[in-house]
């Protein structure tokens, strides 16, 4: 596995069940080498990002903290194929990401990246199981193939009987635990969380902790972006951005 | 199939919004057809009224002159006689049908034994049947040996018959009596022209002018113009006026001694207008499926809008652009087609009804809508609705997901 998947199918893999690659193992599943990133806001250059270097291992559990507008989100962006940037480097699995295009993006989040969101994002008008199934349905996964598999990680989330109900039926912490499930359904190599515990109160976001490194400990390399200090704690390593650059690097 | 069921999904948990757009489309396809079937209700109501006579006839009534001519003074009556008839049907070109007619004026006392009742009595010629559009039901019309032989023969619409006999009884070969001369009938007719040309009774047009002091005259000249343009069936009239004022010494720009009613010109003014009220009718058509496509296109950049989240999402997860392209042109698709066909279907519904049901009256008249018309117009908003949706999609695929759920939660 030393490329991403391109327009096939993804390799099937166990629930959380992907080895560390040889590559990712030996480089880092994720390398930034001075990465630039600004926006133009109001005329004015916004340097958001500063000569970032970063490298995350295969089945890394990492945080990254920094007060709001230290980069944080943007630098998650980058990572998840949502945002492009300007100048140096971004390696995922060995593949420099650049230039993508949408089309190929797209391609790359729906197999490799899954996301877990502060506010959710569940489509309201979607019961919980077609929430979950969604990412199937942009593979070309036939509909009962969908619903059964989203069945299942339902259950993974403890929240298989939730299944028919609309994301308002259900609580911040069900909300979040539909979102993960919906963001492992794909199998993805790789989970990007902004702020998931930041809706939620704390005995909740220490439950959604607990169930979120119980996945990392299947093989899912994972960062979470966070501002609270006893998330941070809960990971492997803690990555701190100051304006827009990375303090720290080490646990 | 899996692509359909996600938009039928979408649209049924989204019905305020399929509702607005489903209504404002079925809305304008509705007026559409509406508006065709008025049209077309009136032309067919103008038709109607020109239906149970020639409409490329001309027919000439004796006047009296009006102008001094010649050392006449105005005020002479005119009269047309068999040759002046004959001298019209030689000299004025594009003449097809001719008829001279001879009326007995003011309803003439018809009996037949114990039975009588008052009816017009007309002298005609054979051609009469042509121009006045008269059906025969059975017997036959007045021919050229009526005339030759100055018959007496009698053609009688369906009231007559109706008035002198019984209803079993055959009228064909049976003699009726005409201010004291006896007719035989030989001919029962239908004219569609309504009841009182059918209280009416056509002998040839020499027996009447022998029997009731008309010598040789007639009261009308009236002929068919054939293929004539409207300007060449005014100059028929022209010609015609100039030949009997050649004959009966008038000037023949004496409209009054000759009194013309051109059919053909009437009709072609009428007919005029009616095209003036079928343009009418298609620029707002025209103007209905505009309102109706900027609706639909409101609508859908609307829901684009209101859909930014939605949208970032699914392309968080993996939606390519052209995946939600397709899905909103797909919802656009078939929610203008669904709401077009109904209303479609409610407006030729209601067109229907109204022919059924509409009372008979002198200016609607058999309102109908060509369906392939109105498909067409519903293909053209479903297109439109299709391309109104097209540019908010595009837009949509745009959506960088980061921006959109950080609009979405401020």
């Amino acid at each position: 596995m030393s490329s991403l998947p391109t327009s096939s199918r993804v390799t099937q893999r166990e629930f959380g069940g992907g080895a560390p690659g040889v590559d990712g193992a030996r480089s880092g599943l994720i390398r930034l080498h001075g990465l630039n990133k600004s926006y133009q806001s109001g005329g004015a250059a916004l340097h958001v990002l500063k000569d970032v270097e970063l490298t995350i291992r295969e089945g890394e559990l990492v945080s990254i903290m920094g007060s709001s507008g230290s980069g944080k989100s943007t630098l998650l962006n980058i990572l998840g194929l949502l945002d492009d940037y300007d100048t140096g480097s971004y390696h995922l699995a060995d593949t420099l990401i650049w230039n993508l295009g949408e089309r190929r993006a797209a391609q790359y989040r729906n197999r490799f990246i899954g996301f877990v969101f502060q506010s959710f994002n569940l489509l309201a008008f979607k019961t919980a199981l077609e929430n979950v199934a969604l990412p199937l349905y942009y593979q070309g996964v036939p509909r009962k193939e969908r619903n059964r598999l989203a069945l299942e990680y339902l259950r993974k989330v403890d929240l298989e009987d939730r299944a028919q109900h609309l994301p308002s039926q259900l609580s911040g912490g069900q909300k979040q635990r539909v979102a993960i499930a919906r963001a492992l359904i794909a199998k993805p190599r790789l989970l990007l969380a902004d702020e998931p515990t930041g809706a939620l109160d704390s005995e909740t976001s220490l439950q959604l902790m607990d169930l979120l490194r119980s996945i990392n400990a299947q093989g899912i390399t994972m960062v979470i972006v966070t501002h609270e200090p006893d998330i941070a704690e809960r990971t492997d390593r803690i990555i701190t951005l100051r304006d827009g650059r990375v303090q720290r690097a080490a646990s | 199939m899996d692509t359909w069921q996600e938009v039928f999904e979408v649209l049924r948990r989204n019905k305020l919004r399929a509702g607005l757009t489903a209504s404002s489309v079925a809305w304008g396809i509705f007026l559409l057809v509406l508006l065709i079937a008025a049209g077309n209700g009136l032309r067919h109501g103008v038709e109607w009224e020109f239906r149970d006579d020639a409409t490329n006839s001309i027919s000439l009534r004796r006047g009296k002159t009006s102008l001094p001519y010649q050392g006449h003074g105005p005020g002479r009556p005119v009269n047309f006689e068999n040759v002046d008839l004959e001298a019209l049907r030689a000299e004025v070109p594009g003449v097809d049908h001719m008829t001279g007619r001879f009326f007995l004026w003011g309803g003439t006392q018809i009996s037949r034994g114990q039975r009588s009742a008052a009816f017009d009595v007309r002298g005609c010629q054979p051609d009469h049947q042509f121009l006045e559009q008269t059906i025969i039901l059975s017997g036959r019309y007045i021919n050229e040996l009526d005339l030759s032989e100055r018959r007496k023969v009698a053609v009688i619409g369906t009231a007559v018959k109706a008035a002198l006999f019984a209803e079993a009884e055959d009228a064909i070969g049976q003699m009726i009596n005409i201010r004291g001369v006896n007719f035989r009938v030989v001919g029962l007719f239908d004219d569609v022209g309504g009841d009182g040309e059918l209280r009416r009774i056509y002998v040839p047009l020499s027996t009447a002018q022998s029997m009731y002091k008309g010598a040789n005259q007639m009261h009308q000249i009236w002929f068919t113009t054939g293929a004539a343009s409207v300007a060449e069936s005014e100059d028929m009239v022209t010609r015609s006026r100039q030949i009997i004022a050649a004959r009966h010494h008038f000037d023949p720009n004496d409209r009054r001694a000759v009194q013309a009613s051109n059919n053909l010109q009437r009709f072609s003014q009428l007919m005029d207008i009616f095209d003036w009220v079928r343009t009418f009718v298609w620029v707002v058509g025209v103007g209905t499926l505009l309102a109706g496509m900027v609706g639909v296109s409101n609508i859908m950049i609307i829901s684009v809008q209101e859909r930014t989240l939605e949208i970032g999402v699914r392309k968080a997860i993996g939606a390519t652009p052209a995946s939600i392209v397709r899905m909103i042109l797909l919802e656009a698709l078939l929610l203008t087609s669904l709401a077009g066909y109904l209303g479609l279907v409610a407006g030729v519904g209601l067109v229907e009804a109204f022919r059924r049901y509409l009372p008979e009256n002198d200016y609607i008249r058999d309102p109908s809508v060509d369906v392939r018309v109105a498909l067409v117009a519903t293909l053209i908003l479903v297109v439109a609705g299709a391309l109104a949706g097209f540019v908010p999609a595009l837009a949509a695929a745009r959506v960088r997901p980061v921006v959109a759920m950080r609009d979405a939660h401020g």
